[in-house]
């Protein structure tokens, strides 16, 4: 505890007109703009050595790819500000990727919507079982979906055995899906970014929302404030799964074959950019458009490589190190962010 | 000095001009104890909207007990809490805030991400339309609070970073959100600034204004003079007296706070050796400044002085778990390397922390686990450590200082707050120190353990150990220190040797009053 | 007087703090003994299952089978142990070992000799785990974020190394590990660097003052530094050290499939990581024991080992680690969740006492 050794008295008026609100502001801020420099760099420097990467189709291909993830990383994004994690959503997409898709095969004439809503029940269910453990099993989340992540890849190994789906046992409506574009503009894309915003609109106006950022920021004083921390987090588990149902679907929709090997490794790729995004590991702030960001960005690093015929063996090691790079950065933001609000904090008023 | 007593064990009714109204909150005949502690005794007391009530009393005389009980932590044993004049039962802290009872710690939590506008209203911003959070309300709402207490912050910063007073003043201001009628402050003021300070009195003065009673407890009784309208003095878990402070001096307070006979020493004087320990010049930014003292073998130097003045800091800082600016630590005439624990322990440094539970145990560990822990490598051979060293080890210590337990397996958590302190004491002393410093070794501990734990300070002394001890309990340092050194807000103030302090002495040194020093 | 310092009261149903944790989770030494005796118990069962399910089970070519099948994981439970135990955990593991798979056939590719290639290999395993270690004691990052960065960043690094590549020109005298068993036994040369391993780590920690003061690091952090426990100095021994183990398993696991190819122990960390904790080790740190962790890789290689020799589908063999960890978390849990129950159940009519005793 330190006190302050006071040589004679204090003034009383206000400082430097920076004030700290607009000190963490810019540098909240400089987080999407950060992210969004950096994808503009990439973007030009990637152009201007292969013209081709500014193609209409190789942009649709970046945001399409992103899609899936950034639906992944909403719900994540959720998981992890209140200080748990979902390493099942890879799981969970590819069972019901393979699930979903697999209905047309089994009930032929069966409905796109009845698909999507096959995907998002299992997601849904896979959610459920999730929040469960983690709240009245008091169960880390850690432990929690990585036992969820095996057992659900099991499920998917034993229910796709050796088979797979194929893309031409698909209806063409279907695989359509993400070709349509309005403006050149995929409409998934836009779907999902609006999506995005919608989730980015929750967390900020209202109640519920606030509280997962207090959940995380401090789970002690949370609990004193009387903040419903087993309700809340519970919910968010069940929105990580829906959605990680949900791009399950799209994913079938947009690859069109599925086996069991699905969605292996979203998990790690999502936190990544969710981090990457902004996203404090421990929770307590970021953000989801951040984290949708973080997305864009890792999947427009894979794209650069591959038009700039680089093996695409580089991006993972690119990926961990930004992670790294990312968390470091962070860390040390935050050293000198709290060094600096608590000198202004001693001089102010 | 004279043990003459004001008031006696009356109740605050008799000696005190109570405001011809009902008193918001009323704690009647409170007894409570833990076990063989008797933390509170009939205790009685009446807090009035609109005052500033001050709660005064050594360390361990209730005032802590005191404040749980209104915080809805746990009940009384016996006696009735009266809000309004209804009897209530609170259940938990939720129910304290309900009833309108906040209270506001040393050290607040808020959520350190969240605005300071949010850390006030969490779970309870106003809504707009389709419930969506009404921000310009919340805003607005939260702008007339700080009016009314006259203070300003920018409410749009995130909370992390604030200083310790503007995060008291962030949890104030949750209290009026929450339409408080009692703010308890439970020493507010040990961390703060002389500007701080007087930005909080402000805060206070607006709340009784508002007619919001307010329960300061303070150490620093310049303080409550300045700020308070009545002081209810407790000593030993009893009531000694509640009165208007316009009738009293501050030596009136001094004398109520510690009214005993001077206590029996424990023995005759140590022979005192060389020098064990000298500090010099120590000083570490914004804690300590300019510390210099000797600690000789043999000789029990006490350090005492208020909370928050820097003593354990100091004592961290020799230990090597705080580093320092400027200075010098000398053990045995060698120069001890700065912030190295190991290089400490090496000299022949002990330290038995201030924070039981966190620092100096391992909670969940057994009891020879945590006699063993300073001893590892010396109770190995050729590198191994086998379970039955360890436990003969742990039960020779065990012995030695007469700690009760069950089994030596038995978990800590099983063992009284004293035989607690025992075992961190045995974990130390089974290292042979040449210098064992003790930072509150008494502390939350029942009578008889605290006689054994001072005749063990003072036996060790008389085989040639050099022990300097923190204490903020006069009794304690008077019985056992041969030299009391004093610190205030970072700097040693006074030294004195035993025969000539006095409990008044050292507290005046300690609060800075110059009158009392001379009685 | 009181029992506590001044400090801020309790909150009433908050997950207890640093220290005081190990105690509230029910895993207190006796509790551990009863988690072990559970995992022999379930030991002795899957030997019954076994047996059960195929006169084969106890054939010498079958615990060969089981040996190979679990050598290398098992190796890498090893210093993840000590880690988790400390409080922190490293889900690289795998990555190192690729990693350091891949650099066996990169190098032999190139003509490096054996003998030149393997203490090169565990060099690189070394400096992997001093990157963590430096990233988590200097600069201060959570080891879940730092490893899952880590895990992709080397898994990245031998996917460079290799590219599309697969070496398996390695010569037979090593690769007969996969093949050959220890000569005399059924055991893997995995299996057996294993049991010598786990017997090191296992003495170490329990009968070592670095042993000790591991769980002191992982019960109480602050509590050990206020002992002299030089808590960043050991942790950044302990990365360093899983790293060398981890680069180790990755040439045993090179040689024992005899190929090195890029997505070598894909996925296995998590593998690792649920036999640690199904062996007791609590995620919280400060309590474990390295027989629990060395019977939870029987118990988890004798259940798929069993249910493989069934007709249980080879597909969903998969699920068994998932499982067995959920039940080895929430069994646990599960009395703590009825007393809390029942806690939440009293004091509802409490408050509805008092509210009747209002009106």
């Amino acid at each position: 505890m330190s006190v302050a050794l006071d040589p004679g008295p204090e003034t009383t008026a206000p400082l430097a007109p920076v004030s700290p609100h607009r000190l963490v502001d810019l540098v909240f801020r400089v987080r999407e703009f950060g992210i969004i420099a950096v994808l503009l760099l990439l973007v030009v420097v990637t152009a201007s050595i292969q013209p081709r990467f500014l193609s209409l189709q190789e942009l649709q291909f970046i945001l399409l790819d992103t899609t899936v993830f950034a639906l992944l990383a909403i719900g994540e994004t959720m998981v992890v500000l209140t200080r748990n994690v979902d390493l099942s959503v890879g799981s969970v997409l590819g069972l019901a990727a393979y699930v979903s898709a697999n209905q047309f095969g089994t009930h032929p004439g069966t409905s796109i919507g009845v698909v999507f809503l096959v995907g998002a029940g299992i997601g849904l269910a896979c959610g459920i079982t999730n929040g469960l453990l983690t709240t009245i099993g008091r169960v880390p989340s850690l432990v929690v979906t990585l036992a969820t992540l095996y057992i659900i890849r099991g499920i998917d190994t034993w229910l796709v055995g050796g088979g797979e789906v194929v893309a031409n046992s698909l209806p063409n409506a279907f695989l359509h899906i993400p070709r349509a574009t309005i403006a050149g503009i995929p409409v998934l894309a836009i779907v999902v970014a609006l999506g995005v915003a919608a989730a980015a609109y929750y967390l900020h106006s209202f109640r519920s929302g606030r509280e997962l950022y207090a959940i995380g920021s401090n789970p002690d004083a949370a609990q004193l404030a009387g903040i419903p921390i087993g309700r809340r987090v519970f919910t968010v588990f069940v929105v990580s799964g829906t959605l990680a149902g949900i791009a399950g679907v799209l994913w079938a929709a947009r690859y069109g074959t599925i086996d069991s090997t699905a969605g292996t490794g979203y998990e790690l790729t999502v936190i990544t950019a969710v981090v990457v995004g902004g996203v404090a590991i421990f929770g307590g702030s970021g953000s989801v458009v951040g984290a949708a960001l973080g997305a864009l960005l890792l999947n427009t690093i894979n794209s650069a490589l591959y038009v700039l015929g680089i093996s695409a063996f580089w991006d993972q090691a690119i990926a961990g190190l930004l992670l790294i790079t990312a968390i470091t950065i962070d860390q040390m933001i935050k050293v000198q962010l709290t060094a600096a609000l608590r000198r202004r904090s001693r001089l102010g008023a | 000095m004279a043990s003459e007593s004001i008031g006696g064990n009356e109740a605050g009714a008799a000696d005190a001009e109570s405001p011809a109204q009902l008193p918001v909150l009323s704690l009647q005949h409170a007894t409570k104890a833990f076990g063989a502690i008797h933390a509170l005794e009939d205790v009685s007391i009446d807090l009035y909207p609109g005052e500033v009530h001050a709660l005064v009393g050594e360390n361990g005389a209730g005032k802590s007990t005191m404040v749980k009980i209104f915080a809805g932590v746990y009940p009384p044993d016996s006696g009735r809490l009266l809000i309004d004049g209804a009897e209530v039962a609170l259940s938990g802290p939720a129910d304290a805030r309900d009833a309108g009872i906040a209270v506001i710690y040393q050290e607040p939590t808020l959520f350190p991400d969240l605005t300071v506008v949010e850390n006030i209203f969490i779970g309870r911003q106003p809504l707009r339309s389709g419930r969506r959070i009404d921000a310009d309300a919340m805003h607005a709402q939260a702008e007339s609070i700080f009016e009314r207490l006259g203070v300003r912050l920018d409410l749009d910063r995130i909370a992390l970073g604030l200083s310790i007073a503007e995060q008291q003043l962030v949890e104030i201001a949750k209290a009026l959100s929450l339409d408080a009628r009692v703010v308890v402050m439970d020493e507010p003021t040990a961390a703060l600034s002389a500007f701080e300070v007087d930005r909080l009195f402000q805060v206070a003065a607006a709340l009784r204004e508002s007619g919001v009673a307010v329960l300061f407890i303070s150490h620093r009784l310049e303080e409550v003079f300045v700020l308070c309208q009545r002081v209810t003095v407790l000593r030993d878990g009893r009531l000694v007296l509640t009165r208007e402070l316009t009738v009293l001096q501050p030596d009136d307070l001094v004398r109520a706070m510690v009214g005993r006979d001077l206590p029996e020493r424990v023995t005759a004087e140590h022979t005192v050796g060389q020098t064990v320990l000298a500090v010099d010049r120590l000083s570490r930014e914004g804690v300590f400044l300019d510390v210099s003292f000797q600690v000789r073998a043999g000789e029990i130097v006490a350090l005492a002085g208020l909370v928050g003045s820097g003593r354990s800091e100091v004592a961290r800082a020799i230990f090597g778990i705080d580093p320092y600016d400027a200075g010098s630590v000398t053990v045995a005439g060698e120069r001890l390397r700065r912030a190295s624990p190991t290089a400490a322990m090496a000299a022949g440094v002990g330290l038995v922390p201030e924070d039981r539970r966190q620092q100096g145990l391992v909670m969940g560990s057994s009891i020879v686990r945590n006699i063993a822990l300073a001893s590892l490598k010396r109770l190995s051979r050729l590198g191994f450590i086998r379970g039955s060293m360890e436990r003969r080890f742990a039960a020779d210590w065990a012995v030695k200082l007469q700690i009760r337990f069950g089994h030596l397996s038995n978990p800590i958590s099983s063992l009284s707050g004293g035989n607690q302190q025992k075992v961190v004491l045995a974990k130390w002393l089974g290292r042979h120190p040449t210098l064992l410093i003790v930072d509150e070794p008494t502390r939350g501990i029942d009578v008889a353990t605290k006689a054994e734990v001072h005749r063990l300070l003072d036996e060790l002394a008389g085989e040639g150990v050099a022990i300097l001890m923190i204490s903020s309990e006069l009794p304690e340092v008077l019985r056992v220190a041969d030299r009391i050194l004093v610190m205030r807000e970072g700097r040693l103030v006074k030294e004195f040797v035993h025969t000539e302090a006095s409990e008044e002495t050292v507290v005046a040194a300690a609060t800075g009053q110059v009158k009392a020093a001379a009685a | 007087m009181e029992p506590e310092p001044n400090v801020a009261p309790p909150p009433t149903d908050v997950t207890p703090g640093e220290g005081d944790r190990a105690a509230a989770a029910g895993l207190g030494p006796r509790s551990l003994i009863r988690w072990e005796s559970g995992l022999l118990l379930a030991a002795i069962l899957v030997v019954a299952l076994g047996v059960d399910a195929s006169s084969q089970f106890l054939t010498n070519g079958n615990l060969f089978y089981l040996c190979i099948s679990i050598g290398e994981v098992a190796i890498m439970t090893l210093p993840l142990t000590f880690i988790i135990i400390t409080g922190e955990i490293d889900l690289s593991v795998a990555s190192i070992l690729g990693l350091a798979s891949a650099l066996v056939g990169y190098l032999w590719s190139h003509g490096w000799p054996m003998p030149a290639i393997i203490p090169a290999v565990l060099a690189v395993g070394i400096l992997a785990g001093a990157f963590n270690g430096f990233l988590v004691t200097r600069v201060g990052l959570p080891s879940l974020a730092v490893t899952i960065g880590t895990l992709t960043l080397y898994r990245g690094i031998a996917v460079i190394l290799l590219g599309p590549n697969t070496i398996s020109s390695f010569p037979f005298s090593y690769t007969k590990i996969g093949v050959d068993p220890v000569p005399h036994t059924f055991l893997s040369y995995s299996a057996l660097i294993f049991l010598v391993l786990a017997l090191i780590f296992g003495v170490v920690l329990h009968f070592t003052p670095f042993g000790r003061s591991l769980y002191a690091i992982g019960a109480n952090k602050e509590a050990a530094t206020f002992a002299g426990i030089r808590v960043k100095r050991i942790k950044m021994w302990l990365f360093m050290l899983s790293g060398l183990v981890c680069s180790l398993a990755g040439i045993l696991y090179t040689f024992r499939l005899s190929t090195a190819v890029q997505n070598n122990g894909l996925g296995l960390e998590l593998n690792v990581v649920a036999i640690v904790l199904l062996g007791g080790v609590s995620i919280f740190g400060g309590t474990g024991t390295m027989v629990g962790v060395v019977l939870a890789v029987f118990v988890l290689a004798g259940v798929q080992n069993a249910l493989f020799l069934t007709n249980f589908p080879e597909s969903a063999l998969g699920i068994i680690p998932g499982v067995l960890l959920l039940l080895s978390v929430l069994a646990p849990n599960a009395s703590s969740f009825v007393h809390r129950a029942r806690e939440f159940l009293r004091r509802r009519r409490v408050r509805g006492r008092i509210a009747a005793a209002r009106s």
